[in-house]
């Protein structure tokens, strides 16, 4: 918890001002009954009415002063709390975006949006609790305290005695509850995934007709987090009524032995009264601090949630810098040795390959034979577990990310296209890209045929993920993007499972006349769309069944064979 | 607007029948022993008298104290144990009640929002309604217990300056709602704006490799802090507003304290109240002001939660698809299905589909073809009623399918999607859930016929390996696989494939077809592919070009007409 309390340094004048008018404005609307005392002692009982209203005048001029005051320090905790939520939301985010493929994979997307949203609320309002509330309480209690041993020291040992009683129940309710708030949060995460499941699966889920079932998964998933809910209630509503019993206690015995005392002549009945009203003082001043308890128990719980995401330390960190020595005459692209697997299993094994410049190379394969995976590799989503990957030469490991973005570009096989237009979405491979490069690339990619059917054009809204196109038009616009910043190697990784052959065909012919030179990674299911390759890299398994060009794999390779028998 | 939101809001509060009264009393009960206390340690101080002490009676007194302590706590406790109760079973209520608003949502909706603004309605919204009605329940219910009280005990001392507190008071109920209805503006503002915020970060998460691999890192970032910043903006504005509320409430009462107070120093000096009738005037009167600002002190809490309660609102009076006829027919699945001059578009303003006829005999094989874009999908949109017709009729043995009850006919075709749609869970759940209690050994033939058993027995864990969110590991071609294999799970009489042998390699899929073709054997199937293997055996091949059927026929006969079809046929083999 106290990890975050950097967040708070920037308002240090907030967090020492705010509470300090908080406390102004309390002094002002304490003073109120010593004036009304005053009134009526020296007003009523001297038949003297200018001094009424001149003690009026006095109240009045007090209220506003608590009120001003009360309002600087309102200002203070609203820039404070807000501010410190919006520096850690930035910082989250930008540590979520620093984090790897693999890492946010085991997070899930649910959880981060969650923890970046309703945690950070959470803390953000236990900030402002605490600008509002942390002095004034405290104030209160050592004030009543230190005026009831000054009235009388023996009675005041009572009040000092119920402290530890108070603190121990502080105590065991933060404990008990606090594991319950994570429990919670978890459990919120479980009811997103399950909503985002049915938005993102609605078709499926229809066409099966398993809304009924789906409502009794949420249903079960909502239960277990009201059920969370209630015992946590549960717990924390016995913060409030054990410590107003323990605080009614004190006032039993005070009045018990202040009673004996009186009879004994040791204690004033005046005393007794003034020692009530200060325990009355204190009790309502820890009823605040046990609501504050609270507030920063649940506060404790999504701060570890958020601290988690905080300390995770990427794993292919970021790397910035100057762009690498390219050497001029070694391969594009060059695996050697690489083994790579998701989780435990084994994707690829002992992969090794070189690819020339201006090379075109298909890969073909069966399904999870570990096409996708060698293209993620060498787009860096994730390090080899063995073995080493280079570009032009250098490890890309050692590649700054933004020189090593530049020379490859990816169009992955299921594309996460954004909200926003047809254009924005092109521009999203190169940002500023002019609106002839935006043409161009959409050309090469054979979407600007069917863009240009379309009334809006380029400026066509993409809605979420690209639902109002079709898949073979979203495969086309996944291409323009990859191709708009012209890089020197391009990654197709079955970009045209949902094109015609012509348009397929089409498109090659295209991106071989406008990219001369061009180094290609082209990973399809299709024979023909890879018959044309200078060399075919068969895979089987996560390993080379064969690499060569058509004629020579149809000679040798028995994979091959049967691919393209399957085709005919 | 807040009213009205919060009339809304009234049958979804948990446990209203029983556990509002309860709470009401024990409000009632808590703050009478609130109210008695005073009264009670006043007559102990009463018999302390020195030397003469009446201990006995002290002890009683304090005895009845105890009472009273114990049992205005016991209610206290039971108050809070009901706030908590109430908020949050209406946040289940209100969570239960949008995710059951999702199931007659049409399909628009799914399209066309943020599924992280959604979702940020589920989490963060109804949060906040609990959170005010946590804060602000007990608070509004014991306030005015107190409210009642105090203002019996006000009348009891001096009738005409009770009303003086009773009109002047109020004024601060005033001045808070001035500042409430001023800062409303900025609680909505603030609630979009997290919805926003969610539905960004939620897609840039979920495209973490197109962020990657394009570099829109910085991008990102920056825009998230744009949102970020005017998150800020609103927030402060939201924050501080509000919580003038409670200052200004105070200002009031503080005044009112003071105006009481000259007042009765003024009664008093004439003769006409004693000195310690304003005491424990005042003391009332305090009593009394005190559960306004405690209220408003919970403003900002109520605020959130009326800007929440909008939100969800908004989804739940969303207008909700026809419901399902009552005493729908049973669909007819071995029926014959036609489609009848049927005009269709998503966007009213461009027509695709229009006048469409289409005459399809129980048992037939209708493969589909045409450029992307030329309306294959929307076909099933239409069969599956994802979207109605705009015109004509749709029927499936003569009965137009909008009589059928939506489920009843939806289960009577089995679908698979380019887009693989999997949920997280083990293999097994994912295949069994065409087919709830499927057996083992069925669910495992599935997989076999969907030559998908082999790669899944090679997984860690084999049939209970899960499934993630993200579903890392698996391949775009497995995931179609487990798909296929849960279609032949089902069994249905009907089938629609649409792309669904897309990323799977093609002796994989010459395998999967085979099997699809023993299962589709003498029933109706719809086959959208690119596939020349696939859409050459058809019965029936449909060429459409944008939302016109072109060209149908068999392949034979269409090769013979030499038109659309041909061409793409000989373009295959050109390219082939």
């Amino acid at each position: 918890m106290f990890k975050l309390a950097r967040y708070l340094k920037p308002y240090k004048k907030e967090f020492i001002l705010g509470p300090l008018f908080k406390l102004l404005e309390a002094i002002f609307e304490l003073l109120l009954p010593t004036i009304m005392a005053l009134m009526i002692n020296d007003g009523v009982n001297r038949h003297d009415p200018s001094f009424v209203f001149r003690a009026g005048g006095l109240m009045a001029a007090m209220a506003v002063l608590g009120f001003l005051s009360a309002l600087v320090c309102q200002y203070f905790a609203a820039r404070a709390s807000q501010g410190f939520g919006t520096e850690l939301r930035n910082d989250l985010f930008s540590r979520i975006q620093a984090l790897s493929v693999a890492q946010l994979d085991a997070f899930g997307t649910q959880t981060l949006t969650n923890r970046l949203t309703n945690d950070v609320n959470t803390l953000q309002l236990s900030v402002a609790m605490l600008i509002r509330l942390v002095v004034r309480a405290p104030f209160i209690c050592v004030g009543a305290i230190v005026m009831a041993m000054i009235l009388n020291l023996r009675l005041s040992l009572i009040l000092i005695a119920s402290a530890p009683v108070f603190v121990a129940i502080i105590w065991i309710i933060m404990s008990r509850s606090s594991p319950l708030y994570r429990a919670y949060q978890k459990k919120l995460d479980s009811i997103s995934v399950v909503v985002r499941e049915n938005l993102s699966g609605v078709r499926v889920i229809r066409a099966f007709a398993k809304t009924a079932d789906e409502k009794r998964r949420f249903d079960a998933a909502n239960d277990d987090l009201t059920g969370t809910a209630l015992l946590v209630g549960r717990v924390s509503a016995l913060m409030n009524p054990l410590t107003t019993v323990a605080v009614n206690a004190g006032i039993l015995a005070i009045l018990w032995v202040g009673g004996s005392m009186v009879a004994d002549g040791t204690l004033m009945q005046g005393q007794i009264i003034a020692f009530v009203n200060y325990v009355t003082q204190t009790l309502l001043a820890l009823i605040v601090v046990s609501n504050l308890v609270i507030i920063f128990t649940r506060a404790s719980a999504s701060g570890k949630r958020v601290i988690e995401i905080l300390e995770a330390v990427p794993d292919m960190p970021n790397r910035d810098g100057e762009a690498p020595r390219f050497a001029a005459d070694s391969p594009a692209i060059e695996f050697e040795n690489v083994s790579f697997g998701y989780g435990g299993g084994t994707a690829l094994r002992g992969l090794s390959l070189s690819i020339g410049r201006g090379e075109t190379l298909g890969i073909i394969g069966g399904t999870g034979a570990g096409k996708s995976t060698l293209v993620s590799l060498a787009a860096r989503f994730y390090d080899p577990t063995e073995g080493e990957i280079r570009i032009d030469g250098v490890p890309v490991r050692d590649i700054p990310d933004g020189a090593l973005r530049a020379k490859v570009g990816l169009a992955p096989q299921k594309a996460v296209l954004f909200t926003g237009t047809i254009a924005e979405n092109i521009r999203f491979g190169k940002p500023g890209a002019s609106d002839e490069e935006v043409a161009e690339a959409a050309h090469i990619a054979q979407a600007s045929e069917f863009i240009g059917k379309l009334p809006l054009g380029y400026e066509t809204p993409m809605e979420r993920g690209g639902v109002n196109f079709s898949g073979g038009q979203k495969q086309r616009i996944n291409l323009a993007r990859a191709l708009v910043s012209k890089p020197e190697i391009l990654l197709l990784d079955d970009v045209s499972s949902a094109l015609d052959y012509s348009t397929d065909a089409a498109m090659r012919r295209a991106l071989k006349a406008a990219r001369a030179g061009l180094t290609t990674i082209i990973v399809s299911q299709r024979a023909a769309s890879i018959r044309d390759a200078d060399r075919i890299l068969v895979l089987d398994n996560g390993a080379v069944a064969g690499i060569g060009g058509h004629d020579e794999l149809v000679r040798s390779c028995a994979a091959y064979r049967d691919i393209i028998e399957s085709q005919a | 607007m807040k009213e009205k939101t919060f009339r809304k809001l009234i049958p979804y509060l948990g446990g209203k029948r029983i556990l509002l009264p309860l709470s009401a009393a024990c409000a009632v009960l808590g703050a009478a022993g609130t109210l008695a206390a005073p009264a009670l340690i006043g007559k102990a101080i009463d018999r302390m008298v020195k030397g003469k002490p009446d201990l006995p009676g002290i002890a009683a007194i304090i005895a009845a104290l105890a009472a009273v302590y114990l049992v205005s706590n016991l209610f206290q406790w039971l108050l809070s144990l009901i706030t908590n109760r109430v908020s949050y079973l209406t946040a289940r209520k209100l969570r239960s009640a949008l995710f059951g608003k999702l199931a007659p949502l049409p399909l628009s909706f799914f399209d066309s929002s943020a599924h992280g603004d959604v979702i940020s309605r589920f989490v963060n919204d109804v949060d906040a309604v609990c959170d005010g009605l946590l804060q602000g329940f007990a608070q509004v219910l014991s306030g005015a217990a107190m409210i009642l009280g105090a203002t019996v005990f006000m009348v009891a001392l001096s009738p005409s300056m009770a009303v003086l507190v009773v009109v002047l008071t109020p004024l601060s109920i005033l001045t808070a709602r001035f500042v409430a209805k001023n800062s409303k503006r900025n609680f909505r503002e603030q609630a979009d704006i997290v919805g926003a915020l969610n539905g960004y970060a939620e897609e840039m998460i979920e495209g973490r490799r197109e962020v990657k691999a394009f570099g829109l890192r910085n991008e990102a970032l920056g825009r998230f802090s744009e949102m970020n910043a005017e998150l800020y903006r609103a927030g402060v504005r939201a924050q501080f507003y509000s919580s003038l509320a409670n200052p200004s409430t105070r200002i009031v009462n503080n005044l009112t304290y003071a105006i009481v107070g000259v007042v009765g120093s003024l009664a008093a000096i004439s003769g006409t109240l004693t000195v310690g009738g304003i005491t424990s005037f005042l003391i009332y009167s305090t009593l009394f002001a005190k559960p306004f600002n405690d209220i408003t002190n919970v403003l900002t809490q109520i605020q959130s939660a009326f800007a929440g309660a909008r939100r969800v609102f908004a989804i739940l009076d969303l207008e909700p698809e026809k419901p399902d006829g009552k005493d729908a027919p049973l669909p007819d699945v071995r029926g014959r299905i036609a489609f009848e001059n049927v005009r269709f578009s998503y966007d009213k303003t461009r027509s695709l589909i229009e006048g469409l006829d289409l005459d399809i005999p129980y048992g037939s094989s209708v493969a589909i073809v045409g450029k992307t874009g030329a309306g294959k999908t929307t076909l099933v949109n239409l069969l599956m009623r994802f979207y109605d017709v705009d015109g004509g009729r749709i029927s499936l043995g003569g009965t137009d399918i909008r009589e059928f009850g939506r489920d009843e006919l939806r289960r009577s075709f089995g679908m698979v999607l380019q887009d693989t749609w999997l949920f997280s869970g083990t293999v097994r759940e994912n295949i069994a859930y065409s087919k709830p209690g499927a057996s083992e050994a069925e669910i495992v033939e599935a997989a076999r016929s969907a030559g998908a058993h082999d790669f899944i027995a090679r997984l860690a864990g084999g049939y209970e390996a899960r499934i993630s969110d993200s579903g890392g590991g698996l391949s775009q071609g497995q995931k179609q696989l487990i798909t296929i294999a849960r279609v032949m799970l089902a069994d249905p009489p009907m089938f629609i494939l649409d792309e669904a042998t897309s990323s799977i390699d093609t002796r994989t899929e010459l395998h999967v077809q085979k099997a699809l073709k023993r299962l589709t054997a003498g029933r109706t199937s719809f086959v959208i592919a690119h596939r020349l293997s696939t859409i050459r055996g058809a019965d029936l091949i449909l060429v459409l070009e944008d939302g016109r059927i072109v060209e149908a026929g068999s392949h034979a006969a269409l090769l013979k007409a030499n038109g659309s079809y041909a061409r793409l046929y000989a373009n295959r083999l050109e390219t082939a």
